[in-house]
């Protein structure tokens, strides 16, 4: 059981400092060994709109940002009346009552208004109000004092001793005026004794690729990708990983595939519309059958579209990507963990394999947050390179006539690295022969080219044995089955557990690997479940069209999102609610939270 | 700065490699008559002048029916798509820096679609030797306006004449930050085999603009229009460290069309030599993988 389940809300404009006291908190949660979910709401402005943080704890795992509030700290009047009404009995709203005044609370809210000109008198910055703030919740959920004055001291020490004890100053004064002046929660942030680390998605799949043993990266900013970027600039000199910001996304994934031929695990990450740029590319790493991993971070399309939103809306741009029918991997990482995990994973198989890899995230899993226990970051991952001549800078003997393109029974010929003595070769995105030959212009050749094109296409049987095929996760007995892929499994999961109070008895079944396909296990645990519906956060059910092509089944019901925003739990139990009573086939819930 | 062997001199005689070394798997595919025959034959030669052996060079092409280059020589080489063998070749020589590569293809693939990567390509004084067969015309396409088809061009898609401007490589050359800048003709080969030379000895990005008439599709700018035309920079007193100098001969285009070296500086570093993650040698041939303690002090940026 649960001993503490909080949600705190933090909003405010673009600039006014939330990411502060965001951090703050996670890392005293994440140091009890607490739990932590968090997800931001914001907007592309650098100064102002509407930013809301969502930060839910918890001693028991945190599988989304949850449905309600516990504590709401509105930085500006525009966020405390957007949210207040959002507030139920049993919540707490800290303010400065300076500048903001609440509206009409609804019944055992309780509005905590404090005075910074009065608390802190004669200090100027906006950020003053942050600190009081702060220091109010922790006081209100018992957390000692000394530990947000370490943090503190730590934080400031920079600026000097006159700037730390300001601060502390401050902070002391929110937190006794919080002792006299406010009701505590009725319970004290329990500490595990075990400690947690707290990290993005973005941050994982960086992670995962350093793990992998990645060597090239090179991306152009793009939000949501670009905090695989940073990760990677920042450690780029400790890991010695060549790290390039290029012109745009086709020389990004070109750049990757001449680094990827020469030799290096190479990677690249963007989203849809950085994504759209590549795939003529993609095909060319296929043909020219040179691994290389890229990463599309889904953000809400289509074209510019909203490009601080989240949407699974590129499986289809993803599933289409490139002309012509070529090999490659499609996998789409379900968790925090799994984005650490995936990469080197993926990265194993595109080297065997010699084809592209594709990683589709999206906004809620790249730039969400979340607790890990840091004995999951296991960076001493199996790395297996495949056939390679040349690997390490060897120095085989010269043997002569090296055919690139050999035609095997599993469809995979031995690779040699440029600078191999004896094995120059040519890669070509022309068709050509086991010779590397050019069979596209002078002298076509359609035995050749089947032969060819097939032995290719044979290395995809090879792949999908090699897939962990998809399990049911939860009740073998359930009524009805959620299916989702993605991004989707926490908030799904946490759906299923408040079916579960309502006498529904649900599962899951969650998608990670797209391409290929395991459509006979997952063909056969749809037909055996009473009922199914897909949960996707998309317009068209793009997912449910690709179930019904490889799999020829139709879903009883679809709860689908494109507003923007994340499923909330409540979301998708009001849908199932709705598609199990019959009164709909498709519901799309309405947001409440206007972000 | 560690120290690593290299790979082509540790254990191996270095026998000189002579042109027929150099022959590729397929024979050229071009029209009789074709300039790109002289720009492989000057590239096979700068080679075995400089002693290079087959497998430190890797060619790297986009598409165009000079981009069909690499299949004819005897080195590593990539056929890559139309436009993107500079970005291909900027990650190659990135991932192994004791690579000898050299970029090859036509006005359009690299002017034209792959103008972005050839600006930010010299801008960013890539160590790579680009040969850009310029016959001012789209070749394999059946004959269509290219980015340096002369204004007034009657093609297939101008069929009234181009009213537009065509560039000129050489002044963007230099301005976007190339460091080795030339134009070479393929009507003067032993000249262009010096110009290749130049290119591959420099360090740093290298443009070798030539003039490679298409025999089929551009009777406008003929191997007798540059016949006639042409002279070298050598002969006309040129100083190819005076930048005013060489944007002033690299724009002149009329009855005199200079050939030659326009400019070159040599106190830039390389791409490859501003990083100091090169210094442990090629990244290809690293191990992979994290040492624990650098792995812990990755989870503890977490906690």
């Amino acid at each position: 059981m649960k001993s503490i389940d909080l949600a705190i809300g933090i909003g405010g404009a673009a600039g006014q400092g939330i990411a502060t006291p965001g951090d703050i908190l996670a890392r005293i949660f994440v140091r009890r060994g607490l739990h932590v979910n968090a997800y931001n709401a914001y907007q592309s402005i650098i100064r102002g709109g509407h930013i809301f943080l969502t930060l839910r704890t918890s001693d028991e795992p945190v599988l989304s940002h949850g449905d309600t509030l516990d504590v709401l700290m509105p930085l500006n009047q525009d966020s405390m009346n957007r949210h207040l009404k959002l507030m139920r009995a049993g919540s707490t709203v800290l303010f400065n009552s300076d500048t903001i005044t609440p509206g009409a609370v609804a019944d055992g809210v309780q509005l905590c208004p404090f005075s910074v000109k009065a608390l802190a008198p004669g200090i100027k910055g906006d950020l003053v109000q942050n600190t009081i703030a702060l220091a109010a919740i922790l006081r209100l959920i018992k957390v000692d004092f000394a530990i947000l004055q370490e943090i503190l001291t730590l934080q400031f020490k920079r600026k000097g001793a006159a700037a730390v004890a300001e601060n502390v100053g401050v902070a002391r004064a929110g937190y006794d005026y919080a002792e006299t002046h406010f009701t505590a929660f009725p319970f004290s942030l329990p500490d595990t004794g075990k400690r947690l680390a707290f990290f993005e998605g973005n941050q994982a799949l960086a992670m995962g690729g350093a793990a992998a043993g990645v060597r090239f990266y090179c991306a152009y900013p793009m939000s949501p990708a670009s905090g695989v970027l940073h990760w990677m600039a920042r450690h780029a000199r400790q890991l010695d990983i060549m790290v390039r910001q290029v012109e745009d996304e086709i020389g990004v994934i070109n750049m990757a595939i001449g680094a990827a031929h020469a030799g290096c695990r190479a990677m690249c990450a963007t989203s849809g519309g950085g994504f759209a740029l590549m795939t003529e590319a993609l095909g060319a790493a296929a043909m020219m059958e040179i691994p290389v991993v890229c990463i599309n971070v889904q953000r809400a399309g289509p074209a510019t579209g909203v490009p601080t939103k989240t949407e699974q809306g590129d499986l289809w741009q993803v599933l289409g990507a490139g002309q012509g029918d070529y090999p490659r991997i499609i996998v789409a990482p379900t968790n925090m963990a799994d984005c650490f995990k995936i990469v080197p994973r993926l990265f194993n198989l595109v080297d065997k394999f010699q084809c592209p890899g594709i990683i589709l995230s999206d906004l809620l899993l790249s730039e969400g947050r979340s607790s890990i226990d840091p004995a999951e970051l296991d960076f001493n991952v199996p790395i297996e390179r495949g056939d390679v001549i040349g690997l390490n800078g060897d120095l085989p003997a010269v043997n002569g006539g090296f055919q690139r393109y050999r035609i095997t029974e599993s469809g995979i010929s031995p690779r040699a690295l440029p600078g191999t003595p004896g094995h120059m070769h040519v890669v070509a995105t022309d068709e050509h022969d086991e010779d590397g030959v050019l069979i596209s212009d002078e002298f076509t050749d359609p035995v050749k080219r089947r032969a060819i094109h097939e032995k290719r296409m044979r290395k995809m049987d090879g792949i999908l044995p090699l897939l962990d095929a998809p399990v049911v996760h939860g009740a073998a007995d359930a009524g009805v089955t959620l299916v989702g892929w993605g991004s989707t499994e926490g908030v799904i999961r946490e759906a299923i557990q408040q079916l579960a109070g309502a006498g529904v008895v649900a599962n899951n079944l969650q998608i990670k690997w797209l391409v290929p396909l395991h459509a006979d296990a997952i063909a056969s645990i749809l037909s055996a479940a009473p009922k199914w519906i897909i949960v996707e956060n998309n317009y068209s059910g793009q997912f449910a069209r690709y179930l019904r092509a490889e799999t020829g089944l139709a879903a009883d019901g679809h709860i689908r999102k494109y507003d923007g925003e994340p499923f909330m739990p409540h979301h998708i139990v009001d849908g199932v609610q709705a598609i199990l009573s019959g009164a709909v086939k498709q519901y799309v819930p309405v947001h409440e939270i206007r972000v | 700065m560690a120290t690593t062997v290299d790979q082509a001199g540790a254990n191996t005689e270095r026998a000189k490699p002579t042109i027929k070394d150099l022959k590729g798997r397929a024979d050229p595919d071009w029209c009789p008559g074709c300039g790109d025959f002289g720009v492989l034959a000057a590239l096979k030669q700068a080679i075995v002048e400089l002693g290079l052996q087959p497998y430190e060079v890797m060619t790297i092409s986009g598409i165009g029916c000079s981009s069909n280059l690499p299949g004819y020589i005897n080195t590593y080489g990539m056929h890559t798509l139309h436009g993107r063998a500079l970005a291909v070749a900027t990650g190659a020589q990135l991932a192994n820096h004791r690579l000898k590569i050299v970029v090859t293809g036509g006005d359009g693939d690299g002017y034209g679609i792959g103008g972005n990567h050839f600006v930010h390509s010299m801008r960013r004084n890539v160590d790579l030797t680009y040969i850009v067969m310029n016959n001012q015309v789209y070749g394999l396409t059946t004959g269509q306006l290219s980015p340096t088809s002369i204004k007034g061009m009657n093609t297939k898609s101008t069929p009234f004449g181009s009213v537009e401007n065509p560039i000129n490589p050489i002044p963007l050359a230099i301005a976007a930050g190339a460091t080795y800048v030339a134009r070479g003709f393929t009507g003067q080969q032993k000249h262009l085999v010096e110009l290749i030379k130049g290119g591959l000895s420099h360090k740093g990005f290298a443009l070798i603009d030539t003039f490679s008439p298409c025999v089929t599709y551009n009777h406008d700018n003929s191997h007798e229009f540059f016949k006639q035309r042409t002279r070298k920079l050598e002969e006309l007193g040129h100083d190819p460290t005076d930048f005013h100098a060489a944007m002033a001969q690299g724009s002149a285009w009329g009855e005199v069309i200079p050939i030659g070296l326009f400019w070159r500086r040599q106190d830039l570093p390389a791409l490859d030599q501003l990083e100091p993650v090169l210094n442990g040698g090629p990244l290809a041939h690293r191990p992979l993988g994290v040492a624990p303690d650098v792995a812990q002090a990755l989870i503890n940026e977490l906690m």
